[in-house]
C-alpha cells in the first residue's frame, strides 16, 4: 500500500504513465490507420458483396430516411424563423433564401446528417462488429481464410459514402423547404424573393463543399464505428464481454460525432 | 531432457511442429508466460489432446497455430513452413487446410443454419447454387439436421450448435481440424455424441485432429497423443496409464485430482 502510494507520487511514475498512455494512443491510431487501408482494399477484392452492400444502403440510407426528415425540417423551419427574425431588423428579408440555403448547404446539411447517422447507424454497426469479435465470429472467418475486411467492414463503408451525400442532399432540400414554409408561408417573405436570393448565391463551389464534407462525414462515422468494434478486446479500459461491447459503442459514437465537428472546421477552412 | 525442452520431434511424419516457441501476454511489467520454450509435434492423421488446467495457455496454442496470435520466439511448423514468417496471402492459403470448431461454435447468428454451412462453399470454392444445395444437404444429413436448415443459431441447442460449428468446419474437407473445447457446456449424453460424431467424421475424412479439452479422461480415450500443460511448460503423453507413472510430482497430483487415476 505505502509503495503503491509512493509509486503514485514519484515524478518518475507520472511519467512513466504519461509514455506509456502516449505508446498506447499512438498505437491505437496506428492500428486504426491500417484497419481503413484494408477496408479500403476490401472494396477491390473479389468477390465484392453486391447484396450486402444493398443491405447495408439499405440500413444506413434509406433507414435513417425519417430521423433525416424531422431533423431536417426542424432546422429549416428554425433557420427560416430566427433568419427572418434577424435580417428583419435591417430589412433585408429578401437575403433570408439566401441564407438558409447557404448555411444549409455547406454546414447544417452535411455535419447534422453524419451525426444522425453516427448515432442511428454507427453505434448498430460497432456493436455488431463488436459481438462478431467476441463471439470469435471474426476469428471463424479468418479461420475459413475468408478476408474480413471484404467480407464484413468493406461493404459499410462503400454503404455509407454511397448513402451520406444522398441523404445530406435530401436534407438540404428538406431544409431549405422547412426555411420556405416558416418564412414564406409563416411570416409573409416574399416566396419569389426567398428563391431568388438562393439562386443568386449559391454556387457550384458551395455546393461542391457540401458534397466533399458528406463524403469526408460517412467515411469517418463508419470507420470510427466499425474500427472500435473491431478492436473492442484492444481497448484500454473497456472491460470483457457484453459490457465491453456497450462501452466502446457508446465511445464510438462520441468519437465519431466529435471527429465530425473537428474536421468540419478544418475542411471549412481549407475549401473556403 | 532440460528444464525447459520436452518430448517433441519423436513422431516421423508431423503435421504441425511446435519448436522452442514462447508466448507471453500483459504490460511489460506484469508480462504473463503463457508458454515457455514449448516444442512438440502432431502426428498426422492422428487424434492429439491437448489438457491442462484454465489459463494455461490451451487456447494460445490453437490461436498460434493458425497464425491468429504470432509467438515471441520459436518456430511453428505447418508441413515444413513457419507460420509466423507468413504474409498475408500465404497465411490464407495456409488457413485453407484447416478447419476449427470454436469453443461457443462461433457461428454467424445473422445466417441460417443452410448459409452458415454453405459460407466456405460460397466464398471459397467456385460451384454453383445446386451443387452447394447439394453438398450441405448431404452433410446435414450425415449430421442429424436435416429440417433445422432454415433455423437461426439463437433457435438451436447447445448441442445442435456444435453439430452444426462441426460441419461447417468440415465442409471443405480440411486436413488438419482444430477442436477448441468442443463439450463445453454440453450434457453427458450430448457430450458422448459429439465425440461419437468425431469419430465417424475422423474414420470418413482421415483428418488429423487437435482437440483441447477439460473433458477428461474421457477425451483420453480418443487420444493417440496426449499433451499436459502446467506454467508455461508441457509434457507429452502417448497413452493415459503413463500420466500416473510421471516423474513430475505435479502430473501425478493432475492424474490423482483431475482424472481420479491412480498408479496402480
Amino acid at each position: 500500500m505505502n509503495q503503491t502510494a509512493r509509486e503514485t507520487r514519484s515524478p518518475l511514475a507520472a511519467l512513466a504513465a504519461l509514455g506509456d498512455q502516449t505508446l498506447y494512443v499512438l498505437t491505437d491510431l496506428g492500428r486504426m490507420g491500417i484497419f481503413l487501408l484494408l477496408a479500403l482494399a476490401g472494396l477491390f477484392k473479389h468477390p465484392f458483396r453486391f447484396r450486402e452492400l444493398l443491405k447495408q444502403m439499405s440500413f444506413i440510407g434509406a433507414g435513417s430516411f425519417t430521423v433525416i426528415f424531422f431533423t431536417a425540417l426542424s432546422s429549416g423551419m428554425v433557420l427560416g424563423l430566427q433568419g427572418y427574425y434577424s435580417l428583419h431588423k435591417f430589412g433585408a428579408e429578401g437575403m433570408l433564401g439566401s441564407a438558409v440555403s447557404l448555411t444549409l448547404i455547406m454546414e447544417l446539411g452535411p455535419v447534422l446528417t453524419a451525426l444522425m447517422v453516427a448515432g442511428r447507424a454507427g453505434s448498430a454497426m460497432c456493436a455488431e462488429i463488436g459481438i462478431m469479435r467476441i463471439s470469435e465470429q471474426i476469428d471463424a472467418l479468418e479461420c475459413m481464410a475468408i478476408d474480413p475486411f471484404r467480407y464484413l467492414i468493406s461493404p459499410k463503408l462503400l454503404a455509407a459514402l454511397i448513402s451520406v451525400p444522398l441523404l445530406t442532399a435530401m436534407f438540404d432540400v428538406v431544409g431549405i423547404t422547412g426555411g420556405y414554409i416558416a418564412g414564406v408561408h409563416l411570416m409573409g417573405v416574399n416566396g419569389g424573393a426567398f428563391f431568388s436570393g438562393m439562386q443568386q448565391s449559391v454556387t457550384d463551389h458551395d455546393i461542391r463543399m457540401g458534397i466533399i464534407k458528406s463524403f469526408a462525414f460517412g467515411l469517418l462515422v463508419v470507420w470510427i464505428c466499425t474500427g472500435r468494434g473491431y478492436f473492442v478486446q484492444k481497448i484500454r479500459g473497456a472491460g470483457f464481454g457484453a459490457e465491453s461491447v456497450s462501452k466502446v459503442t457508446t465511445q464510438a459514437v462520441v468519437m465519431s460525432s466529435i471527429s465530425v465537428l473537428i474536421f468540419d472546421y478544418l475542411l471549412t477552412a481549407v475549401l473556403l | 531432457m532440460s528444464e525447459h525442452q520436452t518430448v517433441g520431434a519423436q513422431v516421423g511424419d508431423s503435421a504441425i511442429r511446435f519448436v522452442e516457441v514462447c508466448k507471453s501476454f500483459g504490460e511489460r511489467a506484469k508480462r504473463n508466460a503463457v508458454l515457455n520454450q514449448v516444442s512438440f509435434s502432431v502426428p498426422r492423421g492422428a487424434t492429439t489432446v491437448i489438457a491442462g488446467g484454465s489459463g494455461q495457455g490451451k487456447s494460445v496454442i490453437l490461436k498460434l497455430i493458425l497464425g491468429l496470435l504470432r509467438p515471441d520466439s520459436g518456430q511453428i511448423l505447418i508441413d515444413g513452413k513457419d507460420v509466423a514468417a507468413m504474409g498475408y496471402k500465404a497465411l490464407q492459403e495456409m488457413r485453407m487446410q484447416f478447419g476449427v470448431l470454436f469453443q461457443g461454435s462461433a457461428l454467424f447468428d445473422s445466417l441460417t443454419v443452410f448459409e452458415n454451412i454453405a459460407l466456405p462453399l460460397r466464398e471459397r470454392t467456385r460451384l454453383g447454387v445446386a451443387e452447394i444445395a447439394a453438398r450441405v444437404g448431404a452433410t446435414l444429413e450425415q449430421l442429424g439436421l436435416t429440417g433445422h436448415e432454415d433455423k437461426y443459431p439463437a433457435q438451436l441447442s447447445g448441442g445442435m450448435k456444435k453439430r452444426v460449428g462441426l460441419a461447417r468446419a468440415l465442409q471443405l474437407e480440411p486436413g488438419i481440424v482444430l477442436f477448441d473445447e468442443p463439450t463445453t457446456g454440453l450434457d453427458p449424453v450430448m457430450t458422448r455424441e459429439i465425440y461419437e460424431l468425431f469419430t465417424e467424421t475422423q474414420r470418413r475424412l482421415g483428418y488429423t485432429a487437435v482437440i483441447v479439452s477439460h473433458d477428461i479422461p474421457q477425451v483420453f480415450e480418443l487420444a493417440d497423443l496426449i499433451i499436459l500443460l502446467n506454467k508455461g511448460e508441457l509434457d507429452v503423453f502417448t497413452e493415459a496409464s503413463q500420466i500416473v507413472h510421471s516423474e513430475k510430482p505435479f502430473i501425478r497430483e493432475f492424474a490423482r485430482m483431475v482424472i481420479g487415476m491412480q498408479a496402480s
